[in-house]
């Protein structure tokens, strides 16, 4: 399928009356992830594109791990894994000297890689599939949102089609249109960051290489002196190469094929790789970024997710991975809002949970640039120094900041959160994202613990009989997975062939982990009661909890 | 472990003086990269985030006014 072909035909409809209970704004990875979501928990939704085609380039290509697993659960991770780059390992290199390499993923047990990498389009192509497949999900091309009014409880939009102008009412719209986001306009937002004084050249160009499936980063090489280069590899033969050009450089005279072509041929008989390789010139762009935010992320009945609410610069791939992590914590929230199962609180937490995910995304996105781009000169002479230190003692390799690459939020603080009562060690605090480990199914059959996991709330439970008994009482509102170790198997339960579920959440006889159906961890318990699971499960709803 | 700021130096004279000497024959630029280098090496030794952040702050500190309202010297145009 060549996805960065297809044009998607806009269909006349006449409006029916009534309200929508939620129209999502922008069918790019995040509004269609979201939308998709939504019409899986059984939400009537309706997704508007201002556009009929899907990205041009490949624009973001390292989707990660987190957002795989999420993928996973709306139904695209086999077929996008099937077609990306999978990758774990990156490294640096200062001049034509390696200084620093790392391992994103060191341990096995893991369904998923730690990155992928694949052009956007290709990932909107598979979601646009699986929205097609979806009766309660209304996807309308060529639909831009030329004004949005919010009243207290619905919102209003204008919407231009090539048919003209009419209203669209919703009872809540989640705006996914990106960092130069109409609705945000509409409402008067403005975000607040930094932007960067830098200029930066991406280049994908077809070629033969034999280099490896890593992320390669240089500072200085002979090829691009005084500045960085970065190459990733991706699907069919194309290679990503990003140019550090400098704050000086004219935009226009850079991405004219004759002065890129330059470039990367100086890259290519500088590396072993693919010395005096053949290449053609497949997409090009120059940039320059911010890093920034909205101060809030809900605004009564409106949300605001993905670009649309934060940027970041692209050393990280922390961009279109925070906008799937965004998608993934409203979805839930929004259907159980909807379903009568959760007030409207909880939506407040979707804001103040991405909020502080924003921060963290910022925070490392911009130390990661000061340190590829030094804002003065007491920064630049750091950088320098930590290069010139790293090449002879390993301390400095890890002050070596070419990105730290995007992983799953820990939502720490969250008021969805009970806070341990009880001792526990790992990296499963209440707040984190659930990690994957091999289990075994009563019958034999091999399995990944997430994809176990249910749409709603689920336990892992290391079994005690009681306390499986008692949980079992939750169901169908929660999915129960018994976990019991290798050599006892028992029915109903999981093996836990490598031991890996009771190391990484550290289970004992009797521990319980419960997931919110996003699978953040919300609550653990050595030996929980009934009334704490169910105040766990209502504190992690934002439903009241009864008088103690 | 709070920041040593009483008298810790083995033998503070002979410390002083190999310091400026390992300066000797540098000019500026090359001064400020080698002060840097020690700055981390230094860090590193030192490892605890805590003590450092004492150290940047006394540091700062000392820095005279005209030095906290810039961040460094910078050529004024004309």
């Amino acid at each position: 399928m060549d996805f960065q072909s297809l044009e998607f035909p806009h269909r006349p409809q006449a409006e029916a009356p009534g309200r929508r209970p939620v129209v999502v704004v922008g069918a790019g990875p995040v509004g269609l992830a979201l939308a998709i979501a939504l019409a899986q928990r059984d939400v009537p939704v309706v997704l508007l594109d201002n556009d009929n085609r899907l990205s041009s380039g490949s624009r973001a290509i390292c989707f990660a791990k987190r957002t795989l697993e999420i993928f996973d659960r709306l139904g695209i991770g086999d077929a996008l894994v099937a077609q990306g780059v999978s990758w774990n390992v990156g490294k640096v290199f200062l001049r034509d000297e390696l200084v620093y390499r790392f391992d994103l993923l060191p341990e096995p047990g893991h369904e998923r890689p730690a990155f992928i990498n694949v052009p956007q389009y290709v990932v909107e192509g598979h979601l646009v599939q699986r929205a097609q497949q979806l009766a309660n999900l209304d996807l309308r091309w060529k639909n831009e949102v030329v004004d949005t009014h919010p009243h207290d409880d619905h919102v209003v939009l204008t919407v231009r089609t090539p048919d003209g102008e009419h209203s669209v009412e919703a009872d809540w719209v989640v705006a996914c249109d990106g960092s130069r986001s109409a609705v945000r306009g509409h409402l008067g937002l403005q975000t607040q960051g930094r932007t960067f004084r830098d200029r930066f050249l991406i280049a994908d160009v077809r070629m033969q290489g034999d280099a490896p499936a890593e992320r390669w980063f240089w500072f200085d090489p002979a090829f691009h002196p005084n500045r960085s280069v970065l190459l990733h590899r991706q699907p069919g033969g194309v290679w990503r190469i990003d140019f550090q050009l400098g704050w000086d450089a004219d935009p226009e005279r850079e991405k004219k094929p004759e002065n890129i072509i330059p470039r990367v041929k100086a890259l290519l008989a500088h590396s072993p790789a693919f010395r005096d390789t053949a290449f053609t010139l497949e997409w090009a762009s120059v940039y320059t970024f911010s890093c920034q935010r909205l101060e809030r992320f809900r605004h009564g009945r409106v949300l605001l997710a993905g670009d649309a609410a934060h940027g970041v610069s692209p050393f990280g791939a922390r961009g279109a991975n925070s906008g799937i992590q965004d998608a993934d914590n409203l979805a839930w929230k929004l259907a159980a809002v909807l379903r009568g199962d959760a007030p409207e609180a909880v939506l407040d937490s979707y804001a103040r949970e991405r909020e502080a995910a924003a921060d963290e995304n910022i925070r490392h996105s911009t130390r990661a640039t000061d340190f590829i781009t030094p804002r003065s000169p007491a920064s630049l002479l750091f950088r320098d120094a930590v290069l010139h230190l790293a090449r002879t003692h390993p301390f400095a390799r890890t002050l070596v900041n070419s990105g730290r690459l995007s992983t799953a939020t820990t939502l720490h603080g969250s008021t969805l959160n009970t806070p341990d009562a009880d001792a526990f060690e790992g990296a499963m605090v209440p707040g984190a994202a659930a990690i994957d480990a091999r289990v075994t199914h009563a019958d034999g059959r091999e399995a990944w613990l997430l994809r176990e996991l249910g749409d709603g709330f689920s336990a892992l439970v290391a079994v005690d009989g009681r306390t499986e008994a008692m949980l079992r009482e939750f169901a169908p509102e929660l999915r129960v997975l018994a976990i019991v170790p290798a050599g006892s198997p028992a029915d109903g339960a999981f093996t836990d062939r490598d031991g890996a579920v009771a190391r990484r959440y550290d289970l004992r006889p009797g521990s319980v982990v419960l997931l919110r159906p996003d699978t953040h961890v919300c609550a653990r318990w050595r030996h929980p009661t009934r009334a704490q699971v169910r105040d766990a499960i209502d504190r992690a709803s934002a439903r009241p909890l009864p008088c103690p | 472990m709070p920041l040593i700021t009483a008298p810790n130096l083995e033998s503070p004279d002979d410390f002083y003086a190999e310091l400026v000497a390992t300066h000797d024959g540098l000019d500026a630029d090359a001064s400020h990269a080698l002060n840097a280098r020690l700055v981390l090496l230094l860090a590193n030794h030192v490892g605890r985030l805590d003590v450092l952040r004492e150290a940047l702050a006394a540091a700062r500190s000392g820095a005279r006014p005209e030095e906290t309202r810039g961040s460094w010297p910078v050529p004024r145009p004309g």
